[in-house]
């Protein structure tokens, strides 16, 4: 296939103006005519839903929660950047743009980055007129911090919940068009097909999960917000009910994947504590300006540890290893995400890891309360400490964290043209759904940034040229062959899954294949790991519909037979995260490939063979994928290597 | 350690439902409330029977779907706190914990412990924003916001949405879910203009749905797993009672 990026011609900064120029418009008194499908209301599709219907398309939202205030947009904790430079410290559309490219170890598109860094601006704006409460100085200004490393203060922030007021912001703009009637929403409904017919998305078959009746609704173009699929790795900082089945069953329906195996792992998390652990928490990163991370420096000192008979407070400095100060004297602690994350898992990895299981290393504020006081600590990072507490049963002030990485995001997605469109006409992607605008690694309150930006300011623009181009006439009823043929298919594949009758509960399937990913294509994947991963992930596959237990009817409510589905799915991605992370024979951002690295262990990456975005084409029911390539071209930044030395 | 369960179980909105006893004879104090149910729909499902459904989703304590009324007290006994961020640790062992739906008329059963909670984006849709499109907004500077006014809205602003109010309140009042919208908004300069409006429109929403009347007991703050002030209720009533005497909405 051969993929058509669209990036305009013309100089970086000007692209975005140019095409929005060339783009065809929808006649005021004709966008009533259109009606367009939303799938997801975290913060990509609430605010694209709102902005449509202030447009005056017809518009349906689809969510799978019980309300769309409680996508999983509400958990992000740290800020969203934006280059206004209120802070005159030279920021600027272009260093934002550039911050985000090498963040990501170049394998994002320069034309896509350039835009989202320009649109950053406008919505600040939208959002505080919305009245999201974002902090502010004693002057009534807004209020900014330097967030993951970036040398710019450039991050706006509502407390530790920035998320959630930025969700509610644009969950207020979605109730406010369902009550003028432009927004039809569906809750606790579940997208589990994509209609394609004449080579354009027509629609789609949900579920509804109170009644689990099979629907399907019909449009003029499809957006899948569906966020991003860390749940693969079954613990993840994700919400339980994340999942990939609506990009996967778009995917089967000829939506390329661009790029699976970019997963990003955050270093901050709550380790786990047992074997029935069913989540894990982000703890802000802003703790790393403070806290200092070690583990001992023997492995017979971190057993005494873990067995109890050794307090970590009682382990004198010189028998502690503060790994990240000692290998990188100039960043130290502040070393991006990737980095921190594979260094702590080479220390438990040497057994050198603290807790009951080994799997933690040491986040210490002692020396920070020493020199600051309590008082600003507990100013700094209190409702954090108290949040650990809460979970951990431990007392911060007094003894030190303990942290371990943790999925927290996934870059890749579906593949999505500069109008975010995937290979499929009318279908497009927004958000974490996407693959388009971090490349290897997001930077740290950048998520927020691309969820907004999707919906607010790029899709109301690019959505119009197609549908100019097809025409109110172009769509398909829903009594239609396409729609019957996908009902008929979704309702066998639930049949099938109520017939196993095995032993194995869903969860318990979800549970090992988390661990197959995690092991094999986690923090750092091998070409030998990577192949065993895949016998075994196949393995499961067929032990998943052979001995797999789902009680209950199809036609209620039914959270295992919900689950089941979305288990399969993930089976099946998983697959294609191996066979892309075994392809990429680099080292680039959160994709850390044991072969390919520095003298000094850091990732290396492979720019003459590897500039490429990867998308996978689905060829049908156990055949291997085929891979696409995209060329990345870099016209406005030189790559380099990371360095934190 | 060993917990005696009861927990509610109902099929469905039509039918009755009962309390139903379980024992678990292996938990760990570091589970947190929903692994332990996790644990219990794991051997439940073994044994041929239906799991307990529930509504969870971030178990972090910000979505606001997990809702479960235990010991007669919304989210538990911890304060300040969602379901999902109760660990075992705040029980002893042979300990006998009662799991209810949030009862509520205005939120019916769907199944076993899970509510309807639309009602609730019913009365955000009635008023619950300010009416700014997307791309009509000034610069996020133009407009100066005091901090103390920003903090104040941002207090309002920490609701979740979960109904543990309305589950707590002996006539099942949503008068804090809509004061902390209503009062987010009345402080901001943006929310102004559609200010009297809003309460109007919001609290008729709420008495449609069949929430009770507030008498102010005050019970809904303390269970609020993100303590908000009852002060958010006197500014409604303020608005509310301003908006009415000023209305020009002459049907009511």
């Amino acid at each position: 296939m051969k993929l058509e990026s669209k990036i305009p011609e013309g100089p970086l900064a000007e692209k975005w103006a140019r095409h929005k120029f060339a783009l065809k418009l929808v006649n005021p008194a004709n966008k009533r005519k259109y009606d367009i499908i939303v799938v997801g209301t975290g913060l990509a599709g609430a605010s694209a839903a709102a902005s449509l219907a202030e447009l005056g398309y017809n518009v349906k939202a689809f969510c799978y929660q019980d309300s769309p205030r409680r996508a999983h947009s509400i958990a992000a904790q740290g800020g969203i950047n934006a280059a206004k430079n209120y802070q005159n410290d030279g920021d600027s559309v272009f260093r934002l743009f550039y911050d985000t490219i090498k963040g990501g170890d170049y394998r994002a598109r320069e034309g896509n980055v350039h835009r989202l860094a320009e649109v950053s601006v406008n919505i600040i704006d939208q959002c505080v007129a919305q009245g999201v409460p974002f902090a502010r100085e004693y002057g009534g200004v807004l209020a900014n911090r330097s967030f993951g490393g970036a040398q710019v203060s450039r991050t706006f922030y509502a407390r530790g919940q920035t998320g959630q007021q930025l969700l509610l912001g644009a969950y207020s703009a979605l109730s406010r068009q369902v009550s003028n009637g432009k927004v039809k929403l569906y809750t606790r409904t579940e997208m589990l097909d994509l209609v394609v017919e004449g080579g354009k998305a027509r629609g789609i078959v949900v579920r509804n999960l109170v009644t689990g009746k099979i629907e399907s609704h019909s449009g003029h173009a499809v957006l899948l917000c569906t966020g991003g699929y860390g749940n693969v790795f079954y613990l993840s900082t994700n919400a339980m009910g994340c999942n990939v089945t609506a990009a996967w069953r778009a995917h089967k329906k000829g939506a390329l994947f661009g790029n699976p195996c970019f997963t990003q792992i955050h270093p901050t998390c709550i380790p786990v504590s047992g074997h029935y652990q069913s989540k894990l928490t982000l703890m802000s990163e802003s703790l790393r300006n403070d806290g200092r991370v070690w583990v001992p420096k023997t492995v017979e000192d971190a057993e005494k540890i873990r067995k109890g008979q050794l307090k970590p407070t009682d382990l004198p400095e010189d028998k502690r290893d503060y790994f990240l100060e000692r290998r990188y004297p100039s960043f130290g602690n502040l070393v991006p995400r990737d980095v921190a994350s594979r260094n702590a898992k080479n220390m438990c990895d040497e057994g050198r890891g603290v807790s009951k299981t080994g799997l933690a290393v040491y986040l210490d504020f002692a020396d920070a309360i020493k020199r600051d006081g309590h008082k600003t600590i507990e100013a700094k990072y209190g409702n954090l400490f108290e949040m650990y507490e809460k979970i951990t049963g431990e007392n911060p002030y007094e003894t030190p964290m303990m942290i371990y990485p943790a999925v927290h995001y996934t870059m890749g997605g579906l593949w999505v043209d500069y109008n975010l469109m995937t290979t499929v006409p009318g279908l497009y992607a927004l958000g974490e759904a996407n693959f388009s605008d971090h490349g290897a690694n997001r930077l740290g309150a950048s998520a927020l940034m691309q969820g907004l930006a999707d919906g607010y300011f790029v899709i109301p623009y690019t959505i119009g040229d197609y549908l100019a181009t097809i025409g109110p006439a172009d769509k398909i009823p829903v009594d239609a062959p396409a729609f019957k043929e996908a009902e008929k298919k979704i309702q066998d594949q639930i049949k099938q899954l109520l017939s196993i009758k095995g032993d194995r509960p869903v969860d318990d399937l979800h549970k090992e294949l988390g661990h197959i990913m995690w092991e094999y294509c986690g923090m750092a994947r091998s070409a030998e790991g990577l192949k065993i991963a895949k016998q075994k992930i196949q393995a499961l596959r067929n032990e998943f519909w052979s001995n797999a237990k789902v009680l209950g009817d199809a036609e209620e409510m039914n959270q295992a037979l919900e689950q089941a589905g979305r288990v399969a799915d993930f089976i099946e991605l998983g697959e294609l995260m191996v066979d892309d992370a075994l392809h990429r024979n680099e080292s680039c951002g959160g994709h850390f490939r044991e072969e390919y690295q520095t003298p000094d262990g850091e990732a290396l990456r492979d720019d003459e063979h590897f500039a490429y975005v990867a998308a996978w084409e689905y060829q049908g029911e156990g055949k291997p994928e085929i891979l696409n390539k995209e060329p990345l071209v870099f016209e406005n930044v030189k790559l380099t290597q990371r360095s934190y030395k | 350690m060993k917990i005696n369960l009861k927990v509610w179980r109902q099929k469905n909105s039509n039918t009755p439902g009962k309390l139903v006893e379980y024992q678990l004879d292996n938990v760990s104090e570091d589970m947190s409330f929903l692994e332990m149910f996790d644990v219990l729909n794991d051997s439940l499902t073994r044994k041929g029977e239906e799991p307990v459904a529930f509504d969870h989703d971030c178990r972090e304590g910000i979505c606001g779907t997990c809702s479960m009324y235990i010991n007669g007290r919304p989210h538990g006994p911890q304060t300040g706190a969602t379901t999902c961020q109760l660990h075992m640790r705040s029980f002893n062992d042979g300990d006998t914990i009662v799991v209810e739906p949030w009862r509520a008329r205005s939120f019916p059963v769907i199944k076993d412990l899970m509510v309807d909670r639309l009602a609730f984006d019913r009365i955000i849709q009635a008023g619950g924003y300010v009416s700014v499109n997307t791309g009509s907004a000034p610069d996020a500077n133009e407009i100066l916001i005091p901090r103390s006014i920003a903090d104040e809205a941002m207090d309002a602003a920490a609701c979740i949405g979960c109904g543990a109010c309305v589950a707590a309140c002996k006539n099942a009042s949503a008068m804090l879910f809509v004061s902390a919208k209503v009062s987010q908004l009345a402080i901001l300069p943006q929310g102004k203009a559609e200010h009297k409006e809003r309460a109007e429109r919001m609290v008729a929403q709420m008495d449609a749905e069949g929430f009770g009347a507030c008498s102010f007991t005050g019970a809904c703050s303390v269970e609020c797993p993100k303590s908000i002030s009852l002060d958010h209720i006197a500014r409604l009533n303020r608005e509310y009672l301003g908006a009415k005497l000023t209305s020009d909405n002459i049907q009511g």
